[in-house]
């Protein structure tokens, strides 16, 4: 729709487009800036622009305490491991809905597409029960378990996409020149695939860390909280005087990560949940 | 391995993972349901069968359809706000000049990818009693807000929860209405026009239908997403909102279950919203399932 507008019409759009900045992008910066202003301006009469006198203690404040580390290295595992196995299983499944027809095959696609619906809350009772009687709460293995269960229909949906997309005659062309069909796939196929592997991975990075629900009902121990949870309790004003310094500072450092990420799969996470509509 | 039994091996690991950590405790859940937690459960003793009470006290509890009607009003809302602003914003866009479209686009992007606790951070620290911006500059502009709280009353509770759902939500919906909005064809535009219709009626009758199957896709998600808000309840409640008057649905069961022990009652409820989710979702796996015949 790259049509001529009139005038007026593009400057009041225009004006509608700064606002959009602003009202998104102000948010993002109090983080940030606070985020360096020493506790006397935070807590000043009149709230300053910008940090001009800025400090890093409220990062060395995050940096130093224990418990952010704790919790950093619980995120970071729950993280890492469901992101791997996540797309150890999800890339099997894959290569078989896309390159066989069995039966069972539509059953799977539609429980996928059923279960990436289904909310956290409607089965985050029963899975505390289980994960209580496996032994596994407060345990990275259960938080994991959890996790990989709840990115796993997006993520065969995105890899699959990425499989069909290699030409099965590449496929077949490394056969007929001596390969056998393990060889031409790991040889052809799988180089071909490398990229779409790399987002999906990105993709349930971004989930992983960011996940709050699960999170806050399998760690209760809170020697065992994950960064979004520990974030949580940190805010708790009641308990004692809130240092909004060091709150924005731990922020901005859960946030960095994933704005990075983000930037890099952002066009497919358009394009993956409505993939099928756009096309008609 | 055979041919025939290769393409089920390696689905094996994805479907053994999925059955133990979602399709067992579906089945517990609705056991759950049928059982009685007491406080003899919480010290040890055996949960007693309790058939469909769970279920008729949760029917006959007020407490629970209040929650219900807040959630699904709540979820309309939500839904219904985020959508028309980011319909307008993708059919603005279209007009914007190329450099403010782009950085719109930036900042919407910088939302969008803001995880849910650090935005609930910020934004809580912007409505702050003492030291936010929002009373400091209603005070400015001449209300008196010095020491408002907004968390106390549940009307102003959801206003925050509202604009911060909605301040997260928005960019999707932007993002895939405006890469809709790109394919609708010019030439058929452009014949409409010739042929005299008005910038309206090009909307309703060449646009709308164009990008129609899109629309649905982001209504239904909207809905579905608004439906299960938690974190962003659960973090203002926190911070200082009344529980019982603002609980949605999923911080009811969480209540309910993980932090009061009657995990009978809470799977009822849990039961509840599955089903309402399941009925939700309907429309949505049929759509992208005609994509796949």
């Amino acid at each position: 729709m790259a049509r001529r507008t009139p005038a007026p019409v593009r400057v009041g759009a225009d004006l509608v487009g700064i606002l959009v900045l602003l009202a998104c992008a102000f948010p993002v910066y109090w983080m940030v800036s606070r985020s360096f202003l020493p506790r006397n301006e935070i807590k000043g009469e009149d709230p300053v622009l910008f940090p001009w006198r800025g400090t890093l203690d409220n990062y060395r404040k995050i940096l130093g305490d224990a418990d952010f580390a704790d919790a950093m290295v619980t995120s970071l595992s729950v993280t890492l491991l469901t992101v791997g196995v996540a797309i150890l299983f999800a890339f099997l499944a894959a290569v078989a809905v896309s390159r066989f027809r069995f039966r069972g095959r539509r059953t799977f696609i539609l429980t996928l597409l059923l279960i990436q619906m289904i909310p956290a809350e409607a089965l985050f009772i029963s899975q505390y029960k289980m994960l209580d009687g496996m032994g596994l709460l407060n345990s990275v293995i259960g938080l994991t378990l959890v996790y990989v269960a709840s990115v796993l229909p997006f993520t065969v949906w995105t890899l699959r996409g990425f499989v069909d997309g290699v030409p099965r005659d590449l496929e077949e062309a490394a056969m007929m020149d001596g390969c056998s069909r393990t060889q031409a796939f790991f040889r052809v196929t799988l180089p071909l695939l490398a990229p779409g592997l790399v987002a999906t991975g990105v993709f349930g990075f971004i989930q992983a860390w960011n996940e709050f629900t699960l999170a806050v009902v399998v760690m209760t121990d809170p020697a065992k909280e994950t960064l979004p949870v520990w974030l949580v309790a940190f805010t708790d004003a009641r308990s004692r005087g809130v240092d909004w310094g060091a709150i924005m500072a731990s922020s901005t450092l859960i946030t960095i990560p994933v704005i990075v990420f983000f930037l890099i799969v952002q066009r497919r996470m358009v394009s993956g949940l409505t993939a099928g509509a756009v096309k008609g | 391995m055979g041919r025939r039994s290769l393409p089920l091996g390696l689905v094996l690991p994805a479907v053994a993972l999925l059955a133990l950590a979602l399709g067992y405790p579906l089945v517990r859940q609705v056991v759950l349901s049928l059982q009685e937690f007491g406080l003899a459960q919480q010290f040890g003793a055996p949960p007693e069968w309790a058939g469909l009470g769970n279920y008729r006290d949760l029917l006959t509890d007020s407490g629970l359809w209040v929650v219900v009607l807040r959630t699904v009003a709540f979820c309309f809302v939500n839904a219904g706000l985020t959508f028309a602003i980011g319909l307008g914003l993708a059919l603005l866009m279209a007009r914007m000049s190329r450099p403010v479209r782009i950085l719109a686009q930036c900042g919407l992007l910088l939302a969008w990818a803001m995880p849910v606790v650090a935005a609930m951070t910020v934004w809580q620290f912007l409505f702050d009693t003492e030291y936010g911006v929002v009373n400091w500059l209603l005070t400015k502009a001449g209300g008196d807000f010095t020491g408002h709280g907004w968390l106390l009353e549940p009307w102003s509770f959801f206003l925050v929860a509202t604009i911060v759902v909605v301040w997260m939500s928005v960019p999707f919906v932007v993002f895939t209405l405006y890469a809709a909005l790109t394919q609708v064809p010019e030439d058929v535009l452009e014949a409409a026009e010739i042929d005299g219709a008005g910038t309206w009626q090009r909307f309703v009758h060449v646009v709308l239908p164009a990008i129609r199957p899109v629309l649905l896709v982001v209504i239904l998600l909207q809905v579905i997403w608004d439906l299960r808000v938690f974190t962003q309840i659960y973090t203002l409640q926190k911070a200082g909102g009344v529980s019982k008057d603002t609980n949605l649905l999923g911080t009811y069961i969480y209540t309910l279950g993980i932090k009061g022990g009657d995990f009978g009652t809470a799977a009822a409820a849990a039961m509840f919203m599955l089903v309402l989710t399941i009925v939700l979702t309907a429309p949505y796996v049929r759509l992208m399932l005609k994509q796949e015949d």
